[in-house]
């Protein structure tokens, strides 16, 4: 540190529109949940990673439906219902574009990421996986994408093949290449790590495993938020994403799949809206992307998600990355202030998030003692437990940044870790 | 000082004086420290309290019909909940035990609104582990 002096001038620039020259402060205006005050202290929100806020458009798209056309969906005859299935279907278009995928049949609507790679694993796996064959996961995965190949490989007598990271927090890309063989089926990675935020080669990695034979999957939550995801040029087979990391509600996402997989997967929940014709002597089914949709779905969160996406959209994809290379970069040298601190992650390639340990005391402390001073962090295993286990530590403290942060919340979080070592130091 | 020689109304009469959260955390985390650590073979999973966000050991040893209670955890302000735990509950019998109104005592301890959700799971958790070790005991 410089001084106070340097400190006011960053906070200053910061105030005004940054070098990314994304507006913060108007940004802020429009998430009502940022002016709440926690123990009488400003709410310093560092935990988009694991949800995001949601601005007032997409929490006025919610109660717009309920309060003003509500009806379910689909098969309805009178203009409510007409209105919220055209408000639903539009946002299957949204959803294309924002991948760019081909086409909207493309685009399966599930409850979140989760969902949506336990439906690849229940019906392409189920179809397509037999016994010896081998799925390759990587390190550094979230459980919602090792446990569904898990369950998978237990029940068909398949194998999972499970790519190194390196000490930096990259893939091993070497070793990857060696993993793959005739037997590889599957490749299932995430874009972005959410728990040390390295962002993964995901062009190669898929290049590498067509060249084998294998699809791909990608997990791409960490990714929908932070920059633009093109499915085509990643020629990913499947891609899943849920809105609520990207500041839309909670209870809704995407599993995307190439259509003549899709074509050719069996359906996964029974129900309605998924069939053509019911019958006792035999049911057939709807097409898509309707034959993986059983009930009624989450229509307000469908409906929310679009606006979400057209915010960040308008927001812009290069200004949401230069801020957030900023802020990283800023809270990095700031972090790097204390001696007893150790970043877990430094991979060149990396999103806005700061996974941390400290000598003196446990995340959970850690956590604790900046809750009480405002500022929300996640600590833990971050549903990531076997890259806990790559770099020998139970947990970790990350904090993480999206749109709404600047440099006042990295100074806050140093603030409270200044705290912290009062306390435990 | 180990904690033997603290007593469970010394904390509550200290936790009514000490009325800022920072020094009732540094007093939590004071308990933690007179507890003697459990020795790592002792840290396993047969001892271990689930539903805890950190690592929380629990290990009871019946001597005549009192159950002693020791132990630990891996983060300091935790380990100083399971100190407390073991001032509420430790020596007593199985009965006793089950007769200790815990929620009330946290409650007089104001602990409930100044430990994060998380963290009074993890001591719902340590109280439902005791409990279940009693009940099996009587």
């Amino acid at each position: 540190m410089n001084g106070v002096m340097e400190t006011a001038a960053r906070k200053i620039d910061q105030s005004a529109s940054g070098a990314s020259g994304l507006d913060v402060e108007s940004i802020r205006a429009d998430f009502p949940i940022l002016s709440q005050e926690v123990y009488g202290k400003p709410f310093t929100f560092l935990d988009s990673a694991a949800s995001a806020q949601k601005p007032k458009c997409v929490i006025d798209a919610e109660t717009g439906l309920y309060e003003g056309y509500y009806a379910n969906i689909h098969r309805g005859i009178y203009k409510f219902s007409q209105d919220a299935t055209e408000a639903y279907e539009n946002t299957r278009e949204r959803v294309r574009s924002f991948i760019n995928a081909k086409s909207t049949k493309e685009c399966i609507f599930v409850r979140g990421a989760t969902e949506g790679i336990n439906l690849v694993a229940q019906t392409w796996g189920r179809q397509n996986i037999q016994a010896g064959d081998e799925i390759i996961l990587s390190w550094m995965e979230h459980h919602s994408n090792i446990v569904p190949w898990q369950m998978l490989a237990e029940e068909k007598g398949a194998t999972i093949k499970v790519i190194p990271v390196l000490e930096d927090g990259s893939l091993d890309m070497d070793v990857y290449q060696d993993l793959l063989s005739e037997k590889t089926k599957l490749v299932a990675v995430a874009h972005i790590s959410n728990s040390i935020g390295t962002i993964n080669p995901i062009g190669p990695i898929t290049s590498m495993a067509h060249s084998a034979g294998a699809l791909v999957l990608i997990d791409g939550c960490q990714a929908a938020p932070h920059m633009k995801i093109d499915v085509q040029d990643l020629d990913a087979d499947f891609y899943a994403f849920s809105a609520h990391k990207a500041y839309g509600p909670t209870g809704i996402g995407v599993i995307y799949g190439k259509e003549h997989l899709l074509d050719a997967m069996p359906p996964w929940h029974g129900g309605g809206d998924m069939i053509a014709t019911v019958s006792f002597d035999g049911t057939t089914y709807n097409d898509l992307p309707y034959k993986f949709e059983a009930g009624t779905p989450n229509i307000a969160g469908g409906i929310a998600m679009a606006t979400a996406l057209d915010y960040i959209e308008n927001i812009g994809f290069d200004k949401i990355a230069a801020h957030e290379a900023d802020i990283l970069h800023y809270a990095t040298q700031r972090l790097s202030e204390f001696n007893s601190l150790r970043i877990i992650g430094t991979a060149p390639e990396k999103t806005a998030l700061v996974s941390f340990v400290m000598n003196d005391a446990h995340p959970h402390d850690v956590g604790t003692i900046l809750d009480r001073q405002g500022v929300a962090v996640r600590v833990g295993h971050h549903c990531a437990q076997p890259i806990m286990d790559r770099f020998d530590i139970s947990g970790t403290v990350r904090a993480s940044f999206g749109i709404y942060n600047d440099h006042n919340d990295v100074d806050r979080l140093v603030d409270g870790l200044k705290k912290v070592m009062d306390i435990f130091g | 000082m180990s904690l033997s020689e603290v007593s469970l109304e010394e904390v509550v009469d200290t936790f009514e004086f000490l009325d800022d959260w920072e020094d009732r955390y540094k007093y939590i985390i004071d308990l933690g420290r007179k507890l003697p650590p459990l020795d790592s073979d002792e840290m396993v999973d047969a001892f271990k309290v689930r539903g805890c966000q950190s690592k929380v050991w629990l290990i009871p040893e019946i001597q005549s019909d009192q159950i002693m209670l020791r132990g630990d955890s891996d983060a300091h302000i935790v380990k100083g909940l399971v100190a407390l735990m073991l001032l509420v509950y430790s020596g007593k019998t199985a009965a006793d035990i089950l007769s200790v109104d815990a929620k009330k005592i946290l409650g007089d301890l104001g602990l409930s609104s100044h430990l994060s959700p998380m963290r009074a799971n993890g001591l719902f958790s340590m109280v439902e582990r005791i409990r279940e070790i009693a009940a099996n005991a009587g």
